[in-house]
């Protein structure tokens, strides 16, 4: 895999001409949030990218990052950036199987001691580590091996990120984020359900180029999960509009109009979604008509379900407040019955007094 | 790793709700109930007016000013309508309220844009402030406000500023922010039944009952 072509030679072999590749490192830089001043910093960093070793660990997985990855219309110069690494472990693409893929592994983890990039996707069972092994070894064997001489690690997908689905409750398998295991290394969190192709091939670009980039508090990079989709949604004026679909076959969901009511997680998600878009920039789940799940965010299989609007509560509430409304009801009315008793009681108590009683008294 | 955030903001759509409600629906029967039951004692004298449309009079006539009040204490009545109207318009005509509304009785109706609810709470906070301060600078109400007056006035402002942070994310997380709005509402549910804000379920009995008093006796209100 060290002979691969560079960037370059890769280019001239799809057709892709110098003019499209600066301006794919001219949206680069837009994406990333970075100076344009940076555009040819970018384009000579990545046509001399040292082409770092990267290992791309699958555990409890669907493959949806992948798919999501290598299905952009190919060829697409993501695809090339994604090339332009030198991919040495990859279940789902490579072609070694067996022993022979676990030496690549152990080859390229030994050449490059120190230097290699792990992309992890999927989530890791901690529980019993039987649930999920690779020719023999446990998912948290195999990670901490791995990452033990690793550069940086970059969680590729909620799963590996927060846990994503198999962390979801009941949570069976007791699956794990990486950053729950590996507290000694570098971690990018690019989560999504799956992450858009962009937005990793991006964040692998800004590794090549300037090295770790900006993170927030849940180690996402800003310049992709800076911002709500909420705020940058092309249906945000009829938001503010108060215009919204009541059903997803209705006269305002036809119209385009904002879908808060189907349970869209927009104000609470941060992602490039609504301005990057998706299969090159034609569409994302809320412009297909679907409410944002909230995939970028942690645990967002749990948080109240996919169809429920955030201002509505998640439990079992209406029971709870017949029951509280039946029971204030009964103690109410036991407290007004025992406030007449006392009333009665007192009425019966009562002792006539007279003047002459009174006399008698003094 | 977890969005302490949206921890936050599920336990207030979660536990948090659940047990705000179960004490506002419990508050507000107990203290309804208990009134009803109490009852009064029997008026054996003979009606010189009709208490009952008197008492049905009252309950709207209740909500215009005397004659001369308005000049009287301009701030206490303009400030007092402007808030009102402005929390009812925030509260009942904004589209994720709505949908609120909707999941708990099952019934809904046309949302206000963002325009007219943003200028409701504005208003009506520009009111409460007038209010505090006419509270706090008059002698006269100052002396007679007590602790309750003041929890209220905190506890209904609350959730209006919340609100309208979270909405147009002036600071803070916007996920932090829906946490405190929806938990600044809950506070408000707690307290309810327990302060003079049960005036907003008690007002149509009360003055039901004092116009069928007077009513009865003859006298119109």
């Amino acid at each position: 895999m060290a002979q691969k072509p560079m960037l370059p030679e890769l280019m001239q072999a799809h057709g892709i001409s110098r003019r499209g590749f600066l301006k794919y490192c001219a949206s680069l830089a837009s994406v990333m949030a970075v100076s344009p001043a940076l555009v040819p910093k970018i384009a000579h960093a990545l046509e001399n990218a040292p082409r770092p070793s990267v290992i791309w660990l699958s555990f409890q997985e669907c493959t949806g990052c992948t798919e999501a990855l290598t299905r952009s219309h190919a060829p697409t110069i993501e695809d090339l950036i994604f090339n332009a690494v030198s991919l040495d472990y990859h279940h789902t693409l490579q072609a070694a199987s067996g022993h022979a893929a676990e030496l690549a592994r152990e080859q390229a983890m030994e050449e490059h001691y120190g230097k290699y990039l792990v992309v992890v996707d999927g989530s890791i069972p901690i529980g019993d580590e039987a649930y999920s092994c690779i020719a023999g070894i446990s998912n948290l064997q195999m990670l901490k091996e791995t990452a033990a001489g690793a550069a940086a690690i970059v969680s590729m997908g909620t799963c590996a990120a927060y846990g994503g689905v198999g962390h979801a409750d009941p949570n069976p398998t007791g699956a794990v984020a990486v950053t729950e295991i590996i507290k000694d290394k570098p971690i990018i969190n690019v989560p999504g359900c799956p992450p858009i192709p962009v937005v990793m091939t991006g964040v692998l670009a800004h590794f090549l180029t300037f090295g770790i980039p900006e993170l927030d508090a849940l180690g996402r990079p800003t310049a992709f999960y800076g911002e709500t989709i909420h705020d940058r949604c092309y249906r945000r004026p009829f938001y503010d509009k108060g215009m919204f679909a009541e059903s997803f076959d209705d006269e305002g969901a036809r119209a385009g109009w904002c879908l808060y009511k189907l349970g869209c997680k927009g104000p609470t998600t941060r992602s490039a979604c609504a301005t990057v878009k998706w299969n090159g920039g034609v569409s994302f789940p809320i412009e297909a008509g679907h409410p944002c799940l909230g995939c970028t965010e942690p645990d967002f299989w749990d948080n109240g379900g996919f169809y429920k609007p955030l201002s509505v509560p998640a439990g079992d509430f209406r029971k709870i407040g017949l029951a509280a409304l039946g029971a204030g009801a009964v103690a109410g009315a036991a407290g007004a019955v025992i406030s007449r008793a006392g009333k009665a009681r007192a009425a019966a108590a009562h002792e006539t007094v007279d003047a002459h009683d009174l006399e008698k008294k003094s | 790793m977890n969005n302490a955030y949206f921890d936050l903001l599920m336990w207030a759509r979660g536990p948090g709700f659940d047990i705000a409600l179960a004490i506002f629906a419990a508050g507000i029967a107990l203290r309804v109930v208990e009134i009803l039951v109490l009852g009064r004692k029997r008026d054996q004298s003979k009606a010189k007016g009709s208490p009952v449309a008197q008492g049905v009079r009252t309950i709207f006539s209740r909500s215009l000013p005397r004659a001369g009040m308005v000049h009287y204490a301009p701030v206490t009545y303009i400030g007092g309508y402007l808030f009102h109207i402005g929390f009812f318009v925030a509260f009942f005509f904004f589209g994720p309220h709505i949908v609120f509304i909707d999941s708990l009785i099952g019934i809904s109706w046309p949302d206000a844009g963002r325009v007219i609810v943003e200028s409701a709470v504005a208003l009506s906070v520009l009111a409460m402030i007038a209010l505090m301060f006419t509270r706090l600078t008059d002698p006269v109400r100052r002396a007679i406000s007590t602790f309750d007056d003041y929890l209220v006035w905190v506890l209904t402002i609350l959730p209006m500023l919340t609100g309208y942070i979270a909405v147009n994310k002036l600071f803070g997380d916007a996920t932090l922010m829906m946490a405190l709005h929806i938990l600044s509402v809950e506070a408000l549910m707690v307290a309810f039944p327990f302060t003079k804000l049960m005036h907003a379920v008690t007002f149509v009995t009360s003055r039901y009952y004092n116009g069928a008093i007077q009513g009865r006796k003859g006298a119109e209100s």
